[in-house]
């Protein structure tokens, strides 16, 4: 795994699907590739109360990539400093073989390009001292990052908070 | 007369990098944003942080402004109907030409109607001393917002209560301990900053009861979810306001210093036990006095939300009427963590906004509504605007030949749009002012383009609240195409009347330089933070200083204005028969990423926009042979017949059935959206001019709709 941790704080989250969108116009995607995704399953009853669950898809970005490994070109790759999974697109053919080797179909298609492109976690903000798109514009802030066990879990302060309020 | 084109705002087409603070238009919240701008392109949208509420923050429709801004499918001149209304046939004008055209359809009104005879809609908000100016400029009363489709049942009862409009009254989430929701989508039908602080209270302890016969995502953020029976929930809070009488838990010092009415509130409430409303709305009676027992402890940290989109059914009023009497009886008003009342810059010691409509005269004609004389019950200010549309059909009380719809589309939002054009066709003139191909532009006589809300700058606008600020959308980029902001086409149409000094301004900055005369704030005080706060912090007027802007000072359970409409100020409940067999009660809602009709052509929003589904509960899906998946043939009583996928769910009350709005667009220039979905609002048949007396909103869920499963024998 890269050095970062992205987290996606469930409780917090409220699946308005604003991630995948700031991802998309940050990386000037057209119709068609989504590098992250909110899935939301349910609603569901859990005891007597409706509950929905949402998952965040971005990239795990693998210590042992499947897509790198995969890659006949070495396009795809992991940056040696911090460990980020990313898509040289100069070096990418569009073979696909990443999307097939990825188990959870991170690497996206791009009709436009003709190529691959995936969740870098905007290194290109990282570089300049920002954060991932998708962190910066969450509406509730349930998207955090950090490098892992840098920053504080949110979900133990919140877990704190309410129990002293009572409402758990 | 000859127009060239609008002058853009300094600077806007310099190369390198800019940041512009702006204010989105993606939908009518108009969250203050930053715009980055590289020669001359927006590369990056986020809110702005100088909004510490906002911060950063942007919703998904928020984020497709730059997909919106660089797609080509919108007007890009001005176009004058050839065809047929609604044909799609359309020839391209020079501005000078369109101009030239509405003004002589407009002296053609004037002589045969008056002045009078010119309306205006709009979507209301903080941009609407402009259009008010205009059309009052013009001579005529008749100025709309789109709201008897949406919250004007609250915003006339939280007058006939509190003397006050509806978004006079905030609510202060993040410090509330139980907030009650009627439906009142929080999460999904998202304001940026209200979503925010709703989540962050959650996460700090707050309670909240969420009420709604459908389960929607803010039902499964809640701590209380309860499945009320469609269009019930006046029996329910009938019955909460018994409960809270008899545990005797209401702020007895509030109650006797602000509140009159007491004795008739208790009759009204006599006979509404939990036990009563139990039958009407589902509802266990227990549920009713633990959770009364519940806000007793909170108080009076407790918010009853009166409502937002409200137009439902015809006691609406009166469910936001009795969630604002709770907000009393609680002693909510006016503390931290309740309502609080929102301030002027004046009552902050500060001077508003200049107005354009202090230009010309008022206009003294009664309006076409009724709104204010023989209808007092309704805010004049907007109006209610299916009484427009009747006056369009009956010429009563008097005739409208011509109708300007600014950046709103009736067709989409009011119910039966089919009866919405029997009236409009009755025109002389329908001028559609937008930054799409909607479904009334497509009506339209002539459509002119707007500029983006980024390639445009608006006129200032004054946000009143706890902290009242003054907000600026400047002009980010270039227009991409020949279009125009609204501030030039309502001057340019004013000179053509003779009419020049309302919006006699050459540039935007010389208006704002106008708007913010004496309040001692600049032009580039605004440009540099996008919104000005006029006071340091929210103000909360102490107990001994407050008082009410009703006829008798005091919160008025039994109001005069309603009185003398001739209307009960607390009448029984209207009992409703459940629908039985195919037949269903329509409701409506949205999802995060769409803004009513007008997100689903934007290339990524439409990408990920949900699958418009029909959710039934499987005990009424069963006995009609429905299976989860299986196309429904929907039908609201009228011509109007559509298929759309069962989704069976207990998850919606078995009385109704529930779909997304904004979907079934017919605009063929709209690739993405056009003959996408269902239109809920074509279901919605003979709604056109059913609505709620005493607030003037539409009956929407009263819509009765007939299930077959496709296939399946009548």
């Amino acid at each position: 795994m890269s050095k970062y941790i992205l987290r996606h704080d469930e409780a917090n989250c409220i699946g308005c699907q604003a991630c995948e969108v700031h991802c998309k116009t940050n990386k000037g995607l057209g119709p068609g590739p989504a590098p992250c995704k909110i899935i939301s399953v349910g609603p569901m009853m859990v005891g007597k109360r409706p509950q929905l669950r949402f998952v965040f898809m971005p990239c795990f970005h693998c210590e042992e990539a499947w897509c790198a490994k995969a890659c006949p070109t070495g396009a795809m790759q992991r940056r040696e400093k911090d460990g980020i999974v990313f898509v040289e697109s100069s070096l990418c053919v569009g073979c696909k073989s990443c999307i097939a080797a990825c188990p959870w179909g991170t690497p996206q298609w791009d009709p436009a390009t003709r190529k691959v492109v995936k969740c870098d976690y905007c290194m290109d903000r990282l570089d300049v001292g920002l954060e991932p798109a998708c962190v910066t514009k969450c509406v509730t802030g349930c998207l955090s990052f950090g490098v892992a066990n840098e920053a504080p879990d949110p979900r133990r302060e919140r877990y704190a908070r309410q129990l002293v309020a009572g409402s758990l | 007369m000859s127009s060239g084109k609008a002058p853009n705002v300094c600077g806007v087409d310099s190369p390198g990098r800019r940041m512009v603070f702006s204010m989105c238009g993606m939908c009518a919240t108009r969250c203050p944003i930053e715009a980055t701008i590289e020669d001359g392109r927006v590369v990056w949208l986020q809110g702005n942080p100088n909004d510490k509420a906002m911060g950063a923050s942007l919703c998904a429709r928020g984020a497709g402004g730059i997909p919106f801004e660089y797609d080509d499918e919108r007007p890009q001149t001005p176009l004058i109907r050839t065809g047929p209304r609604g044909a799609g046939q359309w020839r391209r004008a020079s501005w000078d030409e369109a101009l030239d055209h509405i003004a002589d359809k407009l002296r053609e009104t004037i002589e045969e109607f008056g002045a009078r005879g010119i309306a205006l809609s709009d979507r209301g908000g903080g941009f609407t001393d402009l259009t008010k100016a205009f059309v009052q400029a013009l001579g005529s009363p008749n100025y709309f917002d789109h709201d008897a489709a949406c919250g004007r049942n609250a915003h006339n009862a939280a007058r006939s209560l509190y003397g006050i409009g509806r978004t006079a009254i905030t609510f202060d989430l993040k410090n509330a301990k139980h907030l009650v929701l009627y439906g009142r989508n929080i999460v999904e039908s998202l304001k940026v900053k209200e979503a925010k602080d709703f989540m962050a209270a959650m996460a700090n302890g707050m309670r909240c009861t969420y009420i709604d016969p459908r389960v929607s995502i803010t039902a499964c953020k809640a701590t209380r979810y309860w499945q009320v029976r469609p269009n019930s929930d006046y029996a329910l809070n009938l019955a909460i306001i018994h409960e809270v009488l008899k545990q005797e838990v209401y702020d007895k010092t509030f109650v006797e210093t602000f509140v009159s009415g007491m004795d008739a509130l208790r009759e009204a409430v006599k006979e509404t036990t939990p036990e009563w409303q139990e039958q009407h709305t589902g509802i266990a009676a227990d549920e009713i006095r633990t959770f009364v027992q519940e806000i007793a402890a909170d108080a009076p940290k407790v918010i009853f939300h009166p409502g937002w989109m409200v137009a439902r059914h015809k006691q609406s009023f009166h469910v936001s009427r009795t969630a604002l009497i709770l907000n009393a009886l609680m002693g909510s008003i006016e503390v931290k963590g309740g309502c609080i009342l929102a301030k002027t810059p004046e009552e902050v010691g500060q001077k508003g906004l200049k107005k354009l409509a202090d230009r010309t005269p008022k206009v003294k004609e009664p309006r076409v509504d009724g709104a204010g004389t023989t209808r007092p019950q309704w805010d004049p200010a907007s109006g209610i605007l299916h009484q427009l549309y009747a006056a369009m059909e009956t010429s009563q009380p008097y005739g409208i030949g011509a109708y300007f719809s600014y950046r709103h589309d009736p067709l989409t939002s009011m119910p039966d749009p089919e009866a919405t054009k029997r009236a409009l066709d009755n025109l002389k003139l329908l001028v559609s002012i937008d930054t799409r191909y909607s479904e009334t532009a497509w009506f339209a006589d002539v459509i002119l383009p707007e500029s983006s809300y980024l390639e445009r700058a608006n006129v200032l606008c004054q946000n009143n609240g706890p902290r009242p600020n003054f907000g600026m959308r400047d002009q980010a980029i270039a227009p991409r195409f020949d279009s125009r902001p609204a501030w030039w086409i309502f001057r340019e149409i004013l000179r053509r009347m003779g009419i020049d000094e309302a919006l006699d301004f050459e540039t935007i900055e010389e208006l704002w330089d106008y708007q913010l005369e004496g309040t001692g704030v600049t032009v580039a005080q605004m440009r540099e933070k996008g919104i000005v706060s006029l006071a340091d912090a929210a103000s909360i007027t102490p107990r001994d200083k407050l008082k009410f802007k009703t006829p008798s000072g005091k919160i008025e359970i039994v109001s005069e204005v309603l009185a003398k409409a001739g209307l009960p100020s607390l009448p029984p409940y209207e009992v409703k028969q459940a629908p039985t067999g195919d037949r269903f009660h329509l409701l409506f809602g949205r999802p995060a990423t769409l803004t009513h009709g007008q997100s689903l052509n934007n290339p990524i929003l439409n990408e990920i926009a949900p699958e418009q589904m029909l959710w039934i509960h499987p005990d009424r899906a069963k006995p009609l042979g429905i299976a989860d998946g299986d196309e429904v043939e929907i039908n609201g009583g009228g011509k109007y017949s559509a298929y759309i996928k069962a989704k069976v769910t207990p998850m919606i009350h078995p009385d109704a059935v529930f779909m997304l709005h904004g979907y079934g667009a017919t605009v063929p220039l709209a690739t993405r959206a056009c003959g996408l979905g269902v239109a809920d609002q074509r279901l919605q048949h003979g709604k056109l001019y059913e609505f709620d007396p005493a607030g003037g909103g539409n009956a929407m869920t009263e819509t009765i709709v007939t299930l077959k499963r496709k296939g399946a024998k009548a």
